[in-house]
């Protein structure tokens, strides 16, 4: 019997535990493998069994994980896991406890994909400012896409009802495979080398990174970039973002969406030209008027319309005052006409000759003037007797006062 | 192309007679001239949308390898 002490299992486990959840690589790993037995929870965690040629690892992967997966996990499918190895104490086992998983195969692709984007980004292939904008009115469109299937069915059904206006060039090509990138590449060309449309839309349905691989194509992304004529990306859904979407003009999150961005419907065209139309009826209101208004600023209009107003005012008023005139001194000469008339039969009675033919008579004395008084002549001087109808010559012979 | 000028053009004139009536300073005579283009310009450019039907073109090699443009129905 040798001096080894004798462990309990328990003891022992707890022992092995601590040796395996202690060890720095094991505590974060990353590890490949084939799943089988997989065993989903309807709690939501993950049970499934990890295996190689020689070996198996039995693994978990809880809820909180396995709930940011982006594809659903299959036995036989290869995958790359990241993960901790601990040890389950009642089992007397271990396994690895699952925190990431991403399909493999797709490793490769995934890591030639995040290169190329950091290689274009840093040649500028991405910059804001490199990107076209599209034209307002797109005569000709031009799409480089499969010639069957939904993409190119729904970019043409949205274009017709949206404005049937544009001519639309198809250039047919595979959208996926090995040959894809270099028809893509050719279309593309094509169309900047004839230039026969005003915009390019390039793209396809949705698809695994496999199927979208051809618009992730270092060629393609470089056509894109070169092309002098705006390119729109159109590829798979949402929240597939390929390089084409990084170094195209616009990128359209489905063909769809490409479809309706293209150009603007039929409607706003309308609203567009009723908005010119609307503007140019009113410019020209606005215009006369503003004619009107400047005279006015002037004064001239208003000026010429009062003198003019002034004038035939006064013309009028004079025209009054003459009548008036005319009436009042017609009146006035008719008045002073009865009252010469009048006067003169009054005075007619008062005048000496009058009074001579009432049987007055005028002396004259020596100088030829009337005498008024006897004082004023002498005895025996001659004087002149004026009677109504004639003269006589005397020679006073006595005088006497009253 | 069929139009003799392309939608664009129209709405592009159209676009800058609005410009040149907006501005209030064009002599009287002009500004008729421009506001009758302008109502001509409406007419075509909503003709041009009415009228139109979508052309759709497939484009393919033929046996000379070269590009034609082949019209398609839908």
């Amino acid at each position: 019997m040798n001096n080894q002490s004798t462990f309990t299992i328990t003891q022992i486990n707890k022992y092995i535990k601590n040796l395996i959840e202690t060890d720095r690589l094991l505590g974060n790993i990353w590890l490949k493998g084939e799943i089988s037995n997989f065993k989903p929870h309807t709690s939501g965690h993950m049970y499934l069994t990890l295996k190689d040629e020689g070996s198996v690892l039995q693994a978990v992967m809880f809820k909180s994980a396995a709930s940011s997966l982006t594809f659903k996990p299959q036995n036989g499918m290869k995958v790359i896991v990241k993960c901790n190895i601990r040890v389950y104490e009642p089992m007397g086992g271990y396994q690895a406890y699952i925190s990431e998983m991403s399909q493999d195969g797709l490793g490769d692709l995934h890591i030639a994909y995040e290169m190329l984007k950091q290689k274009l980004s840093a040649e500028g292939l991405f910059d804001n400012y490199r990107k076209k904008p599209l034209p307002h009115f797109p005569e000709r469109i031009g799409i480089v896409t499969s010639p069957t299937g939904a993409a190119i069915k729904d970019m043409l059904n949205i274009l017709n009802r949206r404005c049937k206006y544009p001519e639309i060039f198809i250039y047919p090509v595979l959208v996926q495979g090995p040959d894809a990138p270099s028809q893509i590449i050719e279309g593309i060309e094509y169309f900047n080398k004839t230039s026969s449309v005003d915009v390019i839309i390039t793209g396809r349905g949705g698809g695994s990174i496999e199927d979208l691989w051809a618009f992730n194509d270092e060629g393609v992304a470089r056509c894109i970039a070169a092309s002098s004529i705006p390119v729109i990306s159109a590829v798979g859904h949402e929240i597939d973002f390929t390089i084409a979407d990084f170094v195209a003009d616009l990128r359209a999150a489905t063909p769809s969406e490409a479809a309706e961005r293209v150009i603007s419907s039929t409607e706003e065209f309308k609203t567009r030209i009723k908005n010119a139309q609307d503007k140019i009826y009113q410019g020209l209101k606005d215009n006369a008027s503003s004619k009107r208004m400047m005279l006015e600023q002037l004064g001239i209009e208003r000026v010429f319309t009062s003198v003019k107003n002034g004038i035939d005012d006064k013309k009028i008023k004079i025209d009054d005052m003459f009548d008036k005139i005319k009436r009042n001194m017609d009146v006035l000469m008719e008045r002073k006409n009865q009252q010469l008339k009048m006067s003169a039969s009054g005075l007619n009675n008062l005048s000496p000759l009058a009074v001579l033919g009432r049987g007055y008579s005028i002396t004259f004395g020596k100088k030829g003037k009337a005498v008024v008084s006897v004082t004023e002549i002498k005895k025996g001087e001659n004087i002149t007797i004026k009677l109504s109808d004639g003269v006589a010559g005397a020679k006073i012979e006595t005088i006497s006062e009253n | 192309m069929e139009d003799k000028k392309t939608f664009e053009q129209s709405i592009m004139e159209l676009a800058e007679i609005v410009r040149k009536l907006d501005n209030g300073q064009t002599p009287l005579d002009e500004a008729m001239e421009l506001f009758e283009k302008g109502v001509r310009l409406t007419k075509e450019c909503n003709n041009m949308l009415d009228e139109a039907e979508q052309k759709i073109n497939i484009l393919l090699k033929n046996s000379d390898g070269e590009v034609v443009a082949e019209k398609m129905s839908q």
